[in-house]
């Protein structure tokens, strides 16, 4: 069991997403048409587009909160000291990876009346971790809310309660990170520590798939940009591709628009 | 088209027949005399009920196991059926029971447990047109129909255990042991009339579901394709 | 995590919320006590008359109360959509219904507990000596009622006039449920407490006819 605050030991299991055919309706609305996607182990990918696009439809999907109307998702497993670089991924789909994934969402998924430390207790426990009360401890440490572990969230400001409510998404240490805007109400101290947080799980290739629609720092650590319009995959810089082109048209077009 | 208004003018033509049938051929009944004419009418609705109700059973496990959305359209039909065959059902057999025992209602095990009946699927009703989202309104007003049908034998079961400790006048009992031959061919005839009925309008409120659906599909279609060329085009989005 | 453990996690954790507040359960209790009290005012009922209507009365308090007060358990878990969050863990359907329905027994059965020997007082009616089967009589009756009830608060929590909607939903489906816990509370408040088997039958059947429509049909309550 590795030592809680290292990063895990070598070899971890990354855990890539595969969107065969996607479509969701919500009745007659459409609100993802045929996506076909495949997002490769270890890839951090920017997910763009505007309001209404599908980015959260996507997301919710991803994190097996919703099934598709059509189509499919599997999770692709890679492990990376076990095979070869050309050995080709495994993807499987039966199994239940809601161990590996991880979700920070538009909503706290919080317990306002329990405090920070229940609440990240509870979701130790329904996650199965061991060591718990330390793993907690650290947790709360690393985000800078040691000091109101006691407190209940109702208490916290908004950039306290995103800051816990990522610390809750990363406790169980997912291999897949699906943020929803992630930095929305964060504070000074919460953004420093959510982009070393980022880059830390770049290093250790977790999966992150980040959607965005404003400037964002951290979107420099993208390695891939996928734009979504209208429900459709519109622009995608591809596995291993540049997304520095599409980042850069996305960010005039927010300058253009005051978004 | 064409056959629907021939099978709807064809019914008609059976229900000319039927309710001359009933209120004229049919003998007089010895008690309750010009009264006793509704049971033409009053059984064959509940009868009508209880397919219907079996009918939105199946539906609503279907849907669930299936996902596929004609067990929800039809599910729903015959919820509304089972609705309208139970309101007439009860409001027909007050009116019968007013002249014939004069009193308008009494508590007893069938009347009451059909009334409860009643209520669980005008529940159903409400709770459907409470829900937007139409996955959710589907899946969960199934998880409700499946309720209410397991309940429903259980109500009558407990209101025949209850009501036999307390006995009170039972109404119902009767008209099938030794019904006289003329009647039964009236009836007959009736029961099949009415159970037509209600499975046209059964396929009916299935067809405006499906209509309604495939309506909704065709605009967002059309919305979104404008959408598509807009934004091909260029054009800021909305 | 096997449904047991997610369960007792879950179960817990429900606890917990009301018990630091117990906001629900005193207003629980105050609502019940005022049904209870406010049948004395519509019909003032002689001696006689409340034990024969006792359990009448006890029981639909304690129907109007418990759907109030059920309507919360999947009502709460709409703030900061923490519902999804539970959905997200790897636990099944189940255990997060069935933690509901353990805490929500819980609750009832405290409300139950302190209403009980309030009404023995203010309608003269003595429990002395029945008091363990008519334990048995409502833990039957309110295992019914929490178990379709908890399945209604997740039905209507997606509905709108929810709070409305709970009651209509279930109150009809319990109809049988009453008939049957009022009869058996009716044997045992009369001068030869009599504990009637067919009706604690019948209980123990519809509570198990609805449990395991439950339990087949949790996954449908849950998953979006």
């Amino acid at each position: 069991m590795p030592a809680h605050g290292t990063p895990p030991s070598a070899g971890p299991q990354s855990l890539g997403i595969s969107f065969d055919g996607v479509e969701k309706r919500f009745g007659s609305f459409v609100a993802l048409r045929s996506v076909t996607l495949q997002i490769a182990p270890g890839e951090f990918v920017a997910l763009l587009g505007a309001n209404g696009a599908g980015k959260t439809t996507l997301l919710r999907i991803a994190s097996l909160l919703m099934n598709p109307t059509r189509g499919n998702i599997s999770f692709i497993h890679d492990s990376e000291s076990s095979q070869p670089r050309s050995a080709a991924p495994r993807i499987t789909n039966g199994a239940s990876p809601k161990n590996l994934i991880g979700m920070v969402a538009h909503s706290t998924l919080l317990y306002d009346e329990l405090t920070a430390e229940e609440n990240l207790t509870l979701f130790a426990e329904l996650y199965g971790l061991s060591d718990i009360s330390s793993r907690v401890a650290n947790s709360l440490d690393a985000c800078g809310l040691a000091s109101r572990a006691g407190s209940l969230v109702r208490t916290f400001s908004r950039g306290m309660r995103q800051r816990l409510a990522i610390a809750r998404a990363l406790l169980h240490e997912p291999r897949l990170l699906l943020l929803d805007e992630p930095a929305a109400g964060l504070d000074r101290q919460g953004l420093a520590w959510f982009s070393e947080t980022l880059e830390r799980l770049r290093a250790d290739r977790c999966t992150v798939l980040m959607s965005t629609h404003a400037r964002n720092e951290s979107l420099d650590l993208a390695t891939r940009a996928v734009s979504l319009a209208n429900g459709r995959v519109e622009h995608d810089s591809g596995t291993g591709g540049d997304p520095r082109p599409i980042l850069a048209a996305v960010r005039a077009n927010s300058r253009g628009d005051n978004q | 088209m064409k056959v629907r208004i021939a099978l709807a003018l064809f019914l008609a033509a059976y229900v000319i027949c039927a309710g001359y049938a009933a209120l004229f051929v049919a003998p007089d009944e010895s008690t309750m005399h010009e009264v006793q004419r509704i049971f033409y009418m009053h059984v064959p609705v509940w009868i009508a009920m209880y397919i219907a109700i079996s009918v939105a059973f199946v539906a609503n496990v279907a849907w669930l196991r299936t996902h596929q959305i004609k067990w929800d359209w039809l599910g729903v039909s015959a919820v509304e059926v089972t609705v309208v065959c139970c309101t007439i059902g009860l409001i027909s057999g007050v009116l019968w029971g007013r002249p014939a025992w004069g009193i308008w209602w009494t508590w007893d095990a069938r009347l009451t447990s059909t009334f409860i009946l009643w209520m669980l699927y005008v529940a159903y009703l409400l709770l459907r047109g409470l829900i937007e989202d139409p996955q959710r309104k589907a899946t969960l007003s199934a998880v409700f129909g499946i309720f209410a049908s397991l309940d429903a034998p259980i109500v009558y079961f407990s209101n025949r255990l209850f009501r036999t400790q307390h006995p009170s006048p039972v109404f119902f009992g009767g008209p099938d042991s030794g019904i006289a031959p003329e009647m039964a061919r009236v009836f007959l005839l009736c029961m099949v009339v009415i159970s037509c009925i209600a499975i046209l309008i059964l396929v009916d409120r299935y067809r405006l579901e499906r209509l309604r659906f495939e309506y909704e599909e065709l605009r967002q279609e059309v919305e979104s394709r404008s959408l598509d060329s807009q934004f091909a085009s260029g054009k800021d989005k909305s | 995590m096997t449904t047991a453990r997610a369960t007792a996690i879950l179960l817990a954790k429900e606890l917990r919320l009301e018990f630091r507040t117990r906001e629900l359960l005193s207003a629980t209790v105050v609502f019940a006590l005022i049904v209870v009290v406010l049948f004395s005012f519509a019909f003032n009922p002689t001696a006689e008359e409340s034990r024969q209507y006792g359990p009448g009365l006890l029981w639909i308090a304690f129907l109007f109360a418990g759907s109030l007060m059920l309507h919360p358990s999947f009502g709460r878990e709409h703030a900061n959509d923490t519902l999804d969050a539970l959905r997200m863990a790897p636990v099944s359907s189940f255990a997060i219904v069935l933690g509901k329905m353990l805490a929500n027994f819980i609750f009832l059965a405290v409300v139950e507990a302190i209403l009980v020997p309030v009404f023995g007082v203010l309608y003269n009616i003595s429990l002395a000596g029945i008091v363990a089967r008519l334990a048995i009589v409502l833990a039957l009756g309110t295992m019914g009622l929490v178990i379709t009830g908890t399945v209604f608060s997740a039905i209507s929590a997606h509905a709108r006039m929810r709070e409305l909607l709970l009651p209509l939903l279930l109150l009809p489906i319990l109809a049988p449920l009453l008939i049957a816990a009022v009869e058996a509370t009716v044997g045992l408040f009369a001068d030869q407490p009599q504990l009637d088997r067919t009706w604690l039958a019948f209980l123990a059947g519809f509570d198990i006819v609805f449990f395991t429509a439950s339990w087949i049909l949790s996954d449908f309550l849950i998953e979006e």
